[in-house]
């Protein structure tokens, strides 16, 4: 984690003293859900949610005691047969999409979503435009590999 | 067309260089959560007192008027370098401030309050924590300042300085809770 | 008075990155034989004063000298030798002198280890690099510096973060940031090349070892830091698509690609220009991981403390030294023509897909990790992104890859003749579908399409890159060591992929609460807790648990995963237990004192996670056997001859 820091304006001073409670030691939650297909939905939903105190760790394996009372949280609305959509969109009502670890399919976040697919596109349309081109020329090339 | 395509990266990179240059002034907000609730109806919330558990106070009952709530606790370093603060804004204020004392023990914070002083018109406790995620606390201290129609008119993620106190907080208020009761 | 000296050392060592820088470059310009000669002075003289202030670092930690401010912050006089010495590069001020010392290693080795470069052009190299050392040192004088002093001294340390006191910090950093230096060498190739106006495929042939020693090591730091987390950070996570870990990961991307982009340029003088850009970019993307890691602009486990003001300076340095090379792209690349021609089917066509996809899977990464920044600076909600995004956009690009590798290995030069071999790449391709479909429903009983597309690919990988060598050795042709290097490392990334098709798909985690004997079944086996001690250490005091493992009632293993406090920090740090059985994992991490002697721990199976460390090794194995090649240790080369080479294929 990271080491305290010194100068630094009081609220992210603050911030950080309380990075110093992220130790891995609480994250370890054997609570179980008894009913085995809400167990995985648990499990698939905890590590796809950010601990909003300890951002860079998954509910899974934060320590923070939000991340074991939001826990605790999300087994009681699994139990209330609530839908997966339904407890995100409650926490994000909460905290914000910042909470997810996956973006949400919107159009707000599509850019991010379509990018790979777009660079992947722009990528091979390149690649094969070159390679006609040197395709082309082999013929009169009598260049040899060194 | 041709040889403008060797200045791509060029320009691809100063594009990033601006983004990262704009986030590095943007950094002290980093990793501060912007509520989503601001704006929003208070969700409602009903807690009991904390040296008196058969009352209760929530958030219908409050409708009608301004109150401030901070989410506390004992355990929390932050809470008591704010703490100061708070007292100073409950001396020279009349409005009322709540304190929720968040997943914490009764004894301990009681001892807190006698020892450094009770800022707060009213302590309620939120022992399980349910109520805080349900009002989108991630740590202490948090602070949200409500209105009399129940929205959150603003939220203070992490203490409150003498400034956020003036500035956000007394700044919101209608002037005559922003004086001390006569 | 010590640590002053070592302020001083640096000083200096600023003063002669400056000359050499100077002599370097501006010697090359301007034909001064004088001053070219004089930049190998200048690099000995920044090397003896860069490794006198590490020397006197060092020794003020060894020494408890907490008059230092540095040492004062991340030592203690409890604290055992190993880490006083490894606390050097425990925090921001002293990574970067280790930055620094590496450069300036680098920078002696280039000195020393070409001696068949022209002169000016190594001249340019070297003044290159100089600039480089000079802005580290620069920064490290103005915002940074280890020796600043602390009146009065401190009467003890504030101790070294608990989470780094384990062996894993002795080598993760050094061998990480070997690597991340390591690539300014082949970025300094590149400047050399743009500023004499020429490459030719001898440039290509004194890069190419430079830059898969590199690679190499940016491997071994890598698989050091996922390895390293995996086993002290209590979780049993290896890698989280963190932002920190990202940016290590991007400058591998790229100087992967540029590895086999260099081969293009040595064998046919293609891809000039390609190869230029991406050494600009694999090492933009070096300064540009140094720069997140000590801004703050992005949350991390990994960070050192935030300071924009720190963060400003590398911003500034890494838009000046970018942008100067960047420009000097667009100015000189045009230049560089080639009129060699290839086949659709030719080796250079599949390294051409090697790179592109590469790259676009580096922007996909980038795009990612700056994704909360570009939401936040357009005004919007705050955006996050984890590994639900990384992991399937990242695969989007792999998987083709690693399908066009298992061709590839194949084709020849030029024109390809794929034909020859059509039937044994088809082959190569059934057998592994066959064994990978055999273990994905026989030993773990089948799951998902992709657990069936990683066997298969990772098999066919390695298969494959085993014709070639099998061949030539069972028709007593010669085997090089590029050759040799290439095929291990293939190999390498074909073991890489089975691992984590198993890893992933396969891992059993549980948390559970154990009380003194009682056993819970996860995965297959029985975890008993025989009981827990106190145990003191040197600087902690800790509770180890003792567990023992069996399946179907006969005892496997005993484990002994430790929680222990530190006591000047008063933080907690576990150790997990960790037990190999056949490639498999048998992961326990204590959690809570539930009271009553009863604990909540974390156990896990993770099969085929040996795998996974050695796939990597291999890699870089391979790369340092190509990169030991006879070719690149002769003097001159005669003009190509055809016939010498159509007995190698690489």
């Amino acid at each position: 984690m990271s080491p305290r820091s010194r100068s630094l304006p009081a609220l992210v001073a603050g911030l950080l003293a309380l990075l110093g409670w992220c130790h891995p030691a609480l994250a370890v939650d054997p609570a179980q859900l008894s009913d085995p297909r809400l167990q995985a939905r648990y499990e698939v939903l905890i590590h796809e949610l950010r601990c909003v105190q300890c951002e860079d760790n998954s509910l899974a394996d934060s320590d923070a005691w939000i991340a074991a009372d939001l826990r605790r949280e999300i087994r009681t609305m699994l139990q209330q047969g609530k839908t997966n959509r339904q407890i995100e969109d409650y926490l994000v009502s909460r905290y914000s999409e910042f909470i997810l670890f996956k973006p949400r399919y919107s159009w707000r976040n599509a850019w991010l979503w379509s990018l790979p697919a777009l660079l992947l596109a722009i990528g091979v349309t390149v690649a094969v435009r070159l390679i006609r081109q040197r395709a082309a020329l082999v013929d009169q090339d009598d260049s040899e590999p060194t | 067309m041709k040889l403008g395509r060797f200045l791509i990266p060029l320009g691809v990179f100063a594009l990033l260089v601006l983004f990262l240059a704009v986030g590095l002034n943007h950094s002290r907000e980093v990793g501060v959560l912007k509520s989503p609730l601001v704006n929003h109806d208070i969700p409602q919330w009903e807690l009991p007192l904390l040296n008196d558990p058969q009352h209760r106070l929530g958030s219908q009952a409050l409708k009608g008027q301004w109150y401030v709530l901070n989410v506390w606790g004992s355990w929390c370093p932050a809470c008591r370098q704010e703490h100061p603060v708070l007292l100073k804004a409950r001396a020279s204020s009349s409005v009322r401030i709540i304190g929720v004392d968040w997943k914490d023990d009764d004894a301990d914070a009681n001892e807190w309050l006698t020892k450094l002083g009770n800022p707060y018109t009213d302590v309620v406790s939120d022992r399980a924590g349910d109520t805080a995620i349900n009002l989108g606390v991630a740590a202490a201290p948090e602070t949200f300042l409500v209105n009399p129609e129940g929205v959150i008119v603003y939220k203070q993620v992490g203490e409150v300085t003498p400034r956020d106190w003036q500035n956000e907080f007394l700044g919101r208020l209608p002037p005559e809770l922003a004086r001390s009761a006569p | 008075m010590l640590p002053e000296l070592g302020h001083f050392a640096l000083v200096l060592a600023l003063l002669l990155s400056g000359l050499q820088a100077f002599f370097g470059i501006a010697g090359a310009a301007f034909g001064r034989s004088r001053w070219v000669a004089a930049t190998s002075s200048a690099v000995a003289g920044q090397i003896i004063m860069v490794a006198t202030a590490v020397g006197l670092l060092v020794y003020a930690f060894v020494t408890y000298d907490f008059s230092v401010l540095y040492v004062a912050q991340n030592s203690n006089s409890a604290l055992p030798l190993l880490y006083r010495v490894a606390a050097l590069w425990g925090a921001h001020e002293g990574s970067l002198l280790l930055w620094i010392f590496l450069l300036a290693l680098w920078t002696l080795a280039v000195a020393l280890g070409t001696r068949s470069l022209p002169q000016r052009f190594k001249a340019r190299v070297l003044g290159v690099l100089g600039l480089l050392s000079f802005g580290f040192l620069l920064f490290t004088l103005a915002t940074s510096d280890p020796f600043r002093r602390l009146m009065p001294a401190a009467p003890d340390g504030r101790d070294l973060n608990p989470l780094l006191q384990d062996p894993g910090l002795a080598v993760h950093p050094p061998v990480l940031y070997t690597g991340y230096v390591g690539l300014a060498v082949a970025f300094a190739f590149a400047c050399g090349a743009m500023l004499e106006g020429r490459m030719d495929q001898d440039w290509a042939r004194w890069t190419r070892p430079w830059t898969t020693a590199a690679w190499a090591f940016l491997t071994c730091g890598i698989t050091l830091g996922s390895w390293w987390s995996y086993y002290t950070l209590g979780w049993g996570g290896y890698w989280e698509w963190d932002p920190v870990e990202n940016a290590s990961f991007m400058p591998w991307l790229v100087a992967t690609a540029l590895i086999h982009s260099l081969a293009v340029t040595e064998k046919r003088g293609l891809f000039k220009s390609w190869t230029l850009l991406l050494a600009i970019i694999g090492f933009s993307l070096s300064l540009m991981g140094t720069f997140l890691v000590r801004s703050g602009v992005l949350v991390s486990v990994h960070s050192f403390a935030a300071d924009p003001t720190r963060g400003r300076f590398i911003l500034a340095f890494l838009g000046l030294v970018i942008g100067g090379a960047l420009t000097l792209y667009a100015w000189r690349a045009p230049l560089l023509k080639s009129n060699a021609g290839f086949e659709l089917t030719a080796r250079e066509s599949f390294l051409l897909f090697n790179n592109i996809l590469l790259v676009v899977a580096c922007a996909t990464v980038l795009g990612g990790t700056l994704a909360p920044l570009i939401a936040d600076t357009l005004g919007q909600t705050a955006l996050s992104v984890g590994p639900p995004y990384f992991r399937p956009t990242f695969l989007l690009a792999m998987i083709p890859l690693l399908a066009l590798l298992a061709v590839g290995v194949h084709a020849g030069w030029k024109r390809g003749n794929l034909d020859h071999r059509t039937r044994g790449i088809l082959l190569t391709l059934v057998v592994a579908l066959v064994l990978g479909g055999a273990v994905v429903l026989g030993a773990f009983g089948g799951r998902h399409w992709l657990a069936v597309t990683g066997m298969t690919l990772g098999g066919w990988i390695i298969l494959s890159s085993l014709l070639d060598p099998i061949d030539r050795l069972r028709r007593s042709l010669s085997l090089p060591r590029a050759v040799l290097g290439m095929a291990v490392a293939h190999i390498g990334v074909g073991v890489i992929v089975l691992a984590l098709t198993g890893v992933e798909s396969y891992t059993t985690e549980r948390d559970i609460a154990l009380g003194a004997n009682e056993t819970a079944r996860v995965g297959g086996y029985d975890f008993t807790l025989a009981g827990t001690q106190p145990v003191e250490g040197p600087n902690y005091s800790a509770t180890r648990a003792t567990v023992l493992v069996s399946r179907d009632g006969a005892l496997i293993t005993t484990l002994y995963p430790e929680l222990r406090r530190f006591w000047v920090q008063q933080q907690e740090r576990k150790v997990a237990g960790i037990y190999n059985r056949r490639g498999t994992d048998l992961f326990i991490a204590l959690g809570d004192d539930l009271g009553a002697g009863r604990w909540s721990m974390r156990a896990q199976i993770r099969p085929m996670i040996t795998w996974l460390w050695l796939g990597p090794i291999l890699m870089a194995l391979g790369g340092l056997l190509a990169l030991t090649d006879r070719r690149y240790h002769l003097a001159r080369r005669e003009a190509t001859a055809p016939a010498a080479a159509a007995g190698e294929r690489a």
